[in-house]
């Protein structure tokens, strides 16, 4: 377990200082932001100190450099657009997209295993059917066309849910969320379901491939020789058994669902940090960017990480000292 | 199914609830394309925080809807002579923090304004021309300049004043260019939290969350007339789709830029009004005059001479430039059919132009008429210049700047195919588009300006004149044309204080600009507002979203 968790520290910190460089050379290689960021009727003299305020006029490994010391010190830097520190304006963003992504997956989760499993537990009959059919029109219908159309249906036409934005938020220990809210609750309904439609037809199309296979197994046609109930084969020995690849794939989607929500925070306006995300890199707001993708890249290794752990408590045959890394 | 039913009735009167008491509060959504960089009036020169910064903190003077300048913070101005502005300042106006407006305040505002720190585009261009700053009693200004300096009135509009004793500044203060003797500079953060955010404007801050919205509240004690809203609520909504639709739900009262697509069924809808004005900023061409070759042509042959200077052509072998000849830029500009463009591509939206400014701005030419689409004449001049078989050429073009950027410049492509210039579009995102201009790879371009002076004065030291850092010339002119006797034009009437004179020499610095097809006007962008019923917007020249402009209809 120890040397499991040095081996992959080690590891993070490698991929972590890969991964600022190529952002840092790629966004360089894009332009300057001044050039979007500055009135058109600034002059030459203006246009040159502004690239001077924000340090643009040195060369790129200095600034590289500048990025690399103070990051040991735990700033990223200020965004250029902004002048606040990167990680106080996404740390200021990330509860709107943790909320969000949280329901949406607890979304996926509720609906998408106990869907799968019954389409699995009864294949052939027309709910299975139905189910598998819905589930293809979930992951293959663009999130962008159905937030959209979402919002002409429960919002433009029935006037049902509000169309955009966060609503009321309260703090829940200082953390300002909204699904405590009628108000906000009623916003977050439509872009958690949006977010949540591709992750439950993953969840539906794992669950029911796991249920048939493991409703085959020989330790089910035990339980059933024993005389165990069937409500306990089902909740107990066949739920348990499905999960590892769900736990899997969720663990990465929740990952990904947490930075790169940008097309649904687009589309219902919610102000989360796929949004400061689009916005920065129209921008070439590279201290927001470089941050960004930094946090991202730590997020997905704590991610994996608490994944690798999860398999070994739902399956005490996994040891983590043989797991590659 | 009880709890269902249950759910949907208390959905359903949740939502009358808060359509009433939307209506009781008299309280103003706006959903906004684009959020301001801060709330700071003097961090950011930019669209957004000006059109933010007008509702809180006020400048001397006033821009109406059609750029001529009102009283606002000052009641008066004139020049005392050719170097010399008096500007009288209006008596009794309080600060969000209840202590009074004076002099002081003007002062530390401009000695603050090159003093902000990061400030990714400064509002120094509009201060720097003050040299000295006197105060014969609290409520009077005597503004010295180093040169005759006519735009000082409009430029003291274009920037708001802050307290100087909420930022801890109490004494008398002197004005000079390395500010003013203060050490210590308020921060850009402390105005986004509200804690510095104390202006004289109509509106108060009450709340700001970046990316959520910016809640501002009406100043009861405002010495003008008070805005009807109690609360104005900013919602960034940056897809356009989606600000329409939230309009359409009934969750935003007032939208800025819904799509030209959208405008015909916005128009049909009874529950939506909309407000549409002429702006000042002109879509155009640019065209590469800079050296004996140009990137983006191919077929016109060998470069009579060597290019030198900045540009891809210094590092590789381009084709010979054709548009330094005046018949090949004059052919371009009659091979564009600008009517169908406005008709077609722009839905009607927009106004053909034939200046940089439309008609009746200060500078333009009394009837000064777009150029006449003339397929035949562009090919019979082609063929004088030497390209009977015309050429190929690569024409660049942002496609998420401005309105139809892109599908315009695809028009114009076909049009100039279609007399012999095989025209490909360039077209990519404003980050890649600006980058690329700016190290000269178009041969042509299309791009806009907004005068934000609504005078000639600024398309024209911007656009046309030669790039020159010490004269401030030429900011923006990525074709580089050149011409000596426009500059000299120009200059001398950034330099006449009389407004006549003044304008006589910009109507002529124009008219000799367009005679030489220097840049290529196409149109100019109608800007467009939706709002629920009931509302009313004047259209601004300036694009600007204003809460202070839109009422309810009588």
């Amino acid at each position: 377990m120890l040397v499991f968790t040095i081996r992959r520290l080690m590891q993070s910190v490698v991929v972590l200082l890969i991964m600022s460089l190529v952002v840092f050379l790629g966004i360089y290689a894009i332009g300057s932001p001044i050039d979007i960021l500055i009135n058109p009727e600034a002059d030459i003299a203006e246009q040159e100190a502004a690239v001077r305020r924000l340090g643009l006029d040195k060369p790129i490994w200095t600034q590289y450099w500048v990025f690399l010391s103070s990051a040991l010190t735990g700033d990223l830097g200020a965004s250029f657009v902004h002048n606040e520190p990167a990680l106080t304006l996404i740390f200021d963003r990330l509860p709107a997209t943790l909320e969000l992504a949280v329901v949406a997956v607890g979304l996926a989760i509720i609906i998408g295993i106990p869907a799968g499993m019954i389409a699995g537990l009864y294949p052939d009959s027309k709910v299975g059917k139905t189910i598998m059919a819905g589930s293809i029109l979930g992951f293959s219908l663009p999130t962008f066309w159905v937030g959209l159309m979402m919002i002409m249906v429960f919002a433009v036409m029935l006037g049902w849910l509000p169309a955009s934005g966060r609503g009321d938020t309260v703090d829940l220990f200082g953390v300002p969320v909204s699904f405590l809210t009628w108000d906000g609750f009623t916003h977050i309904l439509l872009p958690a379901l949006n977010l949540a439609l591709f992750k439950m037809s993953l969840v539906i199309r794992l669950s029911r491939a796991g249920t048939r296979e493991v409703m085959l197994q020989d330790y089910i046609k035990f339980a059933r020789a024993k005389g165990v109930s069937e409500t306990r084969i089902i909740c107990v020995h066949v739920l348990k058994n499905i999960m590892i690849p769900v736990v899997t794939v969720l663990g990465l989607e929740l990952g990904s669902v947490i930075a790169f929500a940008v097309v649904t925070e687009t589309v219902f306006a919610w102000p989360g940090i796929g949004k400061l995300l689009i916005d920065s890199i129209g921008n070439l707001d590279r201290p927001v960017v470089v941050a960004y993708l930094l946090l991202t890249v730590t997020m997905f290794i704590i991610i994996n990480f608490v994944v690798d752990i999860l398999y070994s408590v739902l399956d005490p045959r996994v040891r983590l000292e043989n797991t590659k890394s | 199914m009880k709890s269902i039913k249950l759910a949907l009735s208390a959905t359903i009167c949740a939502a009358a609830v808060a359509f009433s008491a939307g209506v009781q509060a008299a309280d103003l959504t706006m959903g906004i394309s684009s959020e301001p960089s801060a709330i700071d009036p003097h961090y950011h020169n930019l669209g957004p925080n000006n059109e933010v910064r007008r509702h809180m903190f006020e400048a001397l003077l006033w821009q109406d809807e059609t750029q001529q300048l009102s009283p606002l913070l000052a009641t008066s101005w004139k020049p005392t002579g050719e170097t010399t502005w008096e500007f009288k300042l209006r008596k009794g106006v309080k600060f969000h923090d209840g202590s009074d407006f004076t002099a002081n305040d003007f002062i530390y505002s401009a000695c603050r304004i090159p003093n902000v720190p990061n400030s990714p585009s400064s509002f120094s261009i509009y201060t720097k021309a003050i040299e000295k700053i006197e105060t014969p009693d609290s409520h009077t200004l005597i503004i010295h300049t180093a040169k005759p300096h006519p735009l000082l009135p409009v430029e003291l509009a274009t920037w708001g004043v802050i307290s100087a004793k909420a930022n801890g500044v109490t004494g008398n203060l002197t004005f000079d260019k390395s500010g003013c003797g203060i050490s210590s500079w308020p921060k850009t953060a402390d105005f986004n939290n509200g804690k510095l955010s104390i202006g004289t404007g109509a509106f108060k801050f009450v709340e700001y969350i970046k990316g959520d919205r910016l809640v501002l509240a009406r100043n009861d004690n405002y010495w003008g007339e008070k805005t009807e809203w109690d609360k104005v609520i900013m919602k960034p909504i940056t897809n356009s789709a989606a600000r329409v639709a939230a309009l359409l739900a009934g969750d935003v009262d007032f939208i800025n830029s819904p799509p030209t697509q959208d405008l015909p069924n916005l128009a049909k809808n009874p529950d939506i009004g909309l407000a549409q004005g002429l702006s000042n900023r002109v879509i155009y061409l640019h065209i590469d005059q800079y050296g004996p070759s140009s990137n983006g042509v191919k077929g016109t042959g060998k470069p009579t001479s060597k290019y030198e200077g900045e540009g891809p052509c210094a590092s590789k072998e381009c084709d010979k430039n054709p548009f330094q000849d005046v018949r090949v830029r004059q052919a371009i500009s009659k091979a564009i059919n600008r009517e169908a463009i406005v008709s077609k591509v722009m839905g009607g939206v927009a106004v053909a132009g034939g200046e940089l400014l439309p008609q009746g701005f200060f500078g333009t030419n009394p009837g000064a008429t777009p150029e006449a689409y003339d397929p035949a004449g562009a090919k019979k001049l082609l063929a004088e210049a030497g390209y009977p078989n015309g050429f190929e050429l690569v024409i660049g073009t942002p496609n998420d700047r401005y309105i139809n950027d892109s599908k315009i410049s695809q028009a114009i492509a076909q049009m100039l195919t279609r007399v012999g210039i095989k025209t490909s579009v360039n077209a990519m995102t404003k980050s890649v588009f600006f980058k690329t201009r700016n190290k000269y790879e178009f041969s042509v371009y299309l791009a806009g300006w907004g005068a934000g002076t609504g005078e000639m004065s600024s398309p024209l030291r911007a656009l046309v004149g030669t790039r020159d850092k010490a004269r401030g010339l030429g900011g923006t002119n990525r074709g580089r044309y050149s011409n000596p006797a426009i500059d000299n034009l120009i200059l001398q009437a950034l330099a006449t204080v009389d407004d006549d004179k003044r304008e006589a020499l910009l109507q002529k610095g124009s008219k000799m600009a367009m005679e030489d097809y220097a840049i290529l006007p196409l149109h100019f962008e109608v800007t467009s507002w939706a709002h629920r019923k009931g509302l009313t917007y004047k259209a601004r020249a300036d694009q600007y979203t204003l809460a202070t402009g839109i009422k309810s209809a009588k």
